[in-house]
């Protein structure tokens, strides 16, 4: 379930304990990371964590202090921008206003000095591509928001680079039509079997487009695998909180048997599915989804269960997020799709309720 | 209502200001210019005629508008002094300018790549020697380029020239004393130009493939156009009626048509003709205003 795919086996790029530093700034620090041919990789992180700084090392617009930057097996160290085989979709677009949008599209094909016709062939299929054909002879000024934001994915694939860097592609769109494109993104990438980088700070952007994310804290990664891996065995407290709503539990190891550890803390004691650990302080991450909410006392031996009083409610359309405070002064969060919400006896505030949650559903993260 | 009435009143009459500023201050002496020179030289005060009288009512001005013509005009076209007056006035202008645009536009690069915290300091230094009087500069070069002046000195020290060249009263002279006066009217617009220029857009070129030169030619310098369109201008226009730099740095042979338009009007005292070259002058000049203006009106337009 959560192998990395198969086609993804050759790594197009990697960086080997890449440090880059701007003054007494470190973007980036001793960071290492494969990212491996035909996937759609993206890079995940609050703004300062250095993702973008990664993206412009591989571009060529910055340079490491430290480490190697490889591309298809050749270090990139001293190569200049002009001559990587990678292309950029910016932030801004970055569009070329003197020219029309045929013109932004043969851009790179020219500096090739590719034959005539041959640039005017690609530059049609890319117009193509991206369904802006009508629009050719336009300047940028003279086009919305989210075309401009396909004349800029046209033209960084006019040349068919190694990898496509794409940083926060789709951040100056909309709301709705940034969805929408996140899953045209996708389908072209799949199409294509180019490499595509993102750089996002959307987790949701990223879950939806990406095989493997890195997230990324502090110029360092704190994880990578694929978003499924990511959100259901995060490898620390800053991750699980990070992706998605998660229940922190702090406590302390007690006993590790074979198929359960033991984690306890004041007045509760915790079963979570056996996962190599050693006995001292721990917290076991649930997610809220995986909290069952009732309004009687649960009867199943093996679940964890608490007791408390129901604090808050917030309908989410799908679902609904219950906030919970335990009788110990810890509140919880539980949510439920809202289908369940009308068949079962409704949860009301101020209720008294009892959590239960099965030992399959914590995640143990040691300090 | 009367107050919106009102506060219509002071706003049309706010419009109407620069208006009553542009017919009084260029209007009204434009028509005077044309009519002096369709007018004829007496020896008289004013030294031409004829002059409108007013008091003669209806029947003056019938006289008034009989007694003008465009012989003048005539004058200018047959005598080829004027013609190549006005072409060395050209000739002059456009040289100067290109040598400007060469030399300014590096110097705007510089300014416009400079780190934030020194553009200021750099733009004020290349406005500076406005802090001077124009005419003590000039007259300054005429020190510098005499035959023991200080380029000849140091041209001698470096041991670059055995003897003294001569600079003053040569076309070189002229277009070192325009090129140094009209500096930064050349860099000021094109470091505006260039200041505001997208660094993105660099990125971009060189992230498709652009070395640095055909960068700065496919992308910086067409972005900068209107940048070099209005320094242009600024520059050309001007030089063209350069008066003051010709006559204390040029010979006698290097006639521009500000030399020629003061010979006829405190020289020969020939105020008409003096006027007619004026006349001309001005429709040499407004072709290339409009051109600039019809170019901007259309980027502001393609812009909203």
């Amino acid at each position: 379930m959560f192998s990395v795919p198969l086609m993804a086996a050759r790594a197009i790029a990697t960086f080997e304990n890449v440090t880059k530093r701007f003054g007494d700034f470190t973007a980036v620090d001793g960071l290492t990371l494969d990212i491996f041919a035909r996937e759609f990789f993206a890079l995940l992180g609050p703004s300062g964590c250095g993702k973008t700084t990664l993206l412009r090392l591989l571009a060529g617009f910055e340079q490491p202090d430290a480490g190697r930057v490889v591309l298809d097996g050749n270090d990139l160290a001293g190569v200049p921008p002009y001559r990587r085989h990678v292309n950029m979709m910016f932030q801004s677009y970055a569009l070329f206003p003197h020219m029309t949008v045929a013109g932004n599209v043969a851009f790179g094909l020219k500096q090739e000095r590719l034959p005539k016709d041959e640039i005017a062939a690609r530059v049609d299929e890319m117009l193509g591509l991206v369904q802006l054909r009508p629009l050719a002879s336009r300047k940028p000024d003279q086009l919305s928001g989210g075309q401009r934001q396909r004349v800029a994915l046209a033209r960084s694939l006019a040349k068919r680079p190694k990898v496509l860097l794409l940083d926060e592609p789709l951040a100056a769109l909309d709301r709705k039509l940034r969805e929408e494109t996140r899953f045209e993104l996708k389908e072209l990438q799949r199409r294509l079997e180019t490499t595509f980088v993102i750089v996002t700070h959307d987790q949701d952007e990223a879950m939806t487009v990406a095989d493997r994310i890195a997230v990324m804290n502090a110029g360092k990664v704190a994880q990578v695998g694929a978003p499924a891996r990511l959100y259901e065995r995060p490898n620390s407290r800053w991750v699980a909180g990070f992706l998605g709503e998660v229940n922190l539990i702090e406590g302390r190891v007690t006993a590790v048997y074979p198929s359960f550890v033991m984690v306890e803390r004041e007045g509760m004691r915790l079963r979570v599915a056996h996962q190599p650990i050693a006995p001292g302080p721990a917290a076991v991450a649930i997610r809220p989804e995986k909290v069952r909410i009732l309004n009687t006392v649960p009867d199943g031996s093996f679940e964890n269960g608490a007791a408390g009083t129901v604090t808050d409610i917030a309908y989410l359309g799908t679902m609904s997020l219950y906030k919970v405070r335990l009788d110990d002064g810890l509140v919880l969060k539980a949510a439920v799709v809202n289908e369940q919400r009308e068949a079962a006896r409704a949860v009301h505030m101020n209720d008294r309720v009892w959590l239960s949650w099965t030992p399959q559903a914590g995640v143990l993260l040691g300090d | 209502m009367r107050d919106t009435q009102q506060r219509d009143l002071v706003t049309r009459a706010a419009i109407l200001v620069p208006y009553l500023w542009l017919i009084a201050l260029f209007l009204v002496p434009f028509l005077i210019v044309l009519k002096i020179s369709l007018s004829q030289t007496t020896i008289a005060q004013p030294p031409y005629t004829p002059v409108l009288d007013i008091a003669a009512g209806w029947e003056g001005l019938k006289q008034f508008l009989a007694g003008l013509s465009v012989e003048n005009y005539a004058t200018l076209f047959s005598d080829p002094l004027y013609l190549w007056s006005y072409l060395k006035s050209l000739q002059v202008a456009a040289i100067s300018t290109v040598i400007l645009l060469l030399i300014a536009y590096p110097v705007a690069y510089a300014l416009a790549r400079a780190p934030r915290r020194w553009q200021g300091v750099l733009v004020l230094l290349v406005v500076l020697p406005f802090w001077t009087s124009f005419l003590i500069r000039v007259y300054a070069w005429v020190n510098i380029l005499q035959h023991d002046g200080l380029l000849n000195q140091a041209l001698i020290a470096l041991r670059l020239v055995d003897a003294p060249v001569t600079w003053l009263a040569t076309d070189t002279a002229v277009y070192i004393g325009i090129v140094y006066s009209y500096f930064p009217f050349m860099v000021l617009p094109l470091f505006a130009a260039l200041e505001k220029m997208d660094n993105t857009l660099l990125e971009a070129a060189a992230d498709l493939g652009a070395p640095p030169w055909r960068m700065f030619f496919q992308v910086t310098v067409p972005l900068s156009l209107p940048g070099i369109a209005a320094g242009t201008l600024l520059c050309f226009i001007p030089i063209v009626g350069e008066f003051v730099i010709p006559d204390l740095l040029g010979s006698s042979s290097t006639s521009m048509i500000g030399q020629t338009l003061w010979l006829e009007f405190f020289g020969n005292r020939d105020w008409p003709v003096a006027s007619a070259l004026a006349m001309v002058l001005l429709c040499l000049l407004v072709p290339p205003i409009l051109m600039y203006r019809s170019r901007e009106t259309r980027t502001f337009e393609g812009e909203r």
